[in-house]
């Protein structure tokens, strides 16, 4: 084969490959998983500057109460216990939704809905007993930083539970249909991600504030 | 070679929404998991937790140093269980990028740790006002005349 055949056969190939840059590998927002966990990585500064805050505070008692008096480990334990069930509940969400069966689907993300809305509760009931007896986060340092860290991780289980009637509305109205499995799979991801912080949070603040 | 031709984005796959099972990643790219993983990673999850929880509260191990060291344990294999059986990370996900921001932000997370914590725990050391008795030791001379400016 000589060297202008190979030229002219190229020649010829040459058009086909401005359409490859035509071509789509993503179907539309297929890049949304990716870029919503970039969001989470920084959602997880967010929570490392506050677990820096609270480690660089937390002997700061002022005088006031330290961790060994106010926590309530069976407390915690049960707030652990609530969300580890509705991580799991909204893994049994997502199966629904791969095998396409809506019902279940709405369900399981009820019933994820309730426990988040019960670790809710009874962080909200930590905090007013806290305050009540007076070790509000003006108290110390150490309980700024406390409830700096803590509340800011219930303020986005709230948010999630926000966002979890939004999609069980959208799901109702409109099926699982192709932008509402991504949504759900972003809040699948903000969910675990809520999960993962709070066993930093129970590990530290709580466990090793009590064994301090 | 180009592949286009056969996968235009929007025609329904025989085989349901997500294609023939077995595919861990859907269209869009996003691994999702099994039943199986899902709970695996429930019971592991409940296992490292009743650890750390029932070594606190019972205190079955006296010295609260090795206490410590089983919680913190705990605590990072249960974040790496949660990082596999339910955000299903995998190294080949997104083409790698998962992994790699992920990694970026842990670098930054231990920075911004290790070096809050080290830095202040240097700053009381050296500049916090010291308890009145050593500091009346430090400035006054053996002999108890205030010290000369």
């Amino acid at each position: 084969m000589s060297a202008a055949a190979a030229t002219q056969g190229h020649r010829a190939h040459a058009p086909t490959d401005f359409y490859v840059r035509e071509e789509d590998h993503h179907a539309p927002g297929g890049f949304t998983h990716l870029g919503f966990w970039i969001y989470l990585m920084s959602d997880c500064l967010i929570f490392a500057v506050l677990f820096a805050t609270y480690g660089v505070l937390g002997a700061s008692l002022a005088g006031g109460p330290g961790p060994r008096d106010l926590f309530d480990l069976p407390l915690v334990a049960l707030n652990t216990t609530l969300l580890l069930i509705s991580s799991i509940t909204y893994g049994f969400a997502m199966l629904a939704m791969n095998d396409g069966d809506q019902k279940k689907v709405l369900r399981w993300l009820a019933i994820t809905g309730l426990f988040g809305a019960a670790f809710v509760s009874v962080e909200i009931y930590e905090f007013s007993h806290l305050i009540h007896e007076g070790a509000g986060p003006q108290r110390s340092g150490f309980l700024s930083a406390f409830f700096a860290l803590v509340g800011t991780h219930g303020l986005h289980v709230s948010f999630g539970i926000l966002w979890l009637v939004v999609l069980m509305t959208q799901v109702s109205k409109r099926g699982l249909i192709g932008a509402n499995q991504r949504r759900l799979t972003c809040l699948s991801l903000f969910w675990h991600f809520l999960d993962l912080v709070w066993i930093g949070v129970f590990t530290f603040v709580y466990l090793l504030g009590v064994l301090r | 070679m180009s592949s286009y031709p056969t996968h235009p984005a929007h025609v329904p796959h025989p085989a349901g929404p997500h294609g023939p099972h077995g595919s861990d990643e859907d269209e869009s790219g996003a691994p999702h998991g099994t039943y199986r993983d899902y709970m695996t990673g429930f019971i592991l999850a409940v296992i490292l937790t009743v650890i750390p929880f029932f070594l606190v509260m019972a205190r079955p191990i006296e010295s609260p140093g090795y206490t410590a060291a089983i919680v913190l344990v705990c605590a990072f294999a249960q974040i790496l269980v949660h990082m596999i059986y339910f955000l299903h990370m995998t190294p080949k996900a997104e083409d790698g990028w998962l992994l790699l921001s992920t990694i970026f932000t842990i670098i930054l997370v231990v920075i911004t740790l290790a070096g809050s914590l080290w830095i202040v725990f240097h700053l009381n050391r050296n500049m916090m006002p010291m308890l009145d008795s050593d500091m009346m030791q430090e400035m006054l001379p053996p002999d108890g005349a205030p010290a000369a400016r």
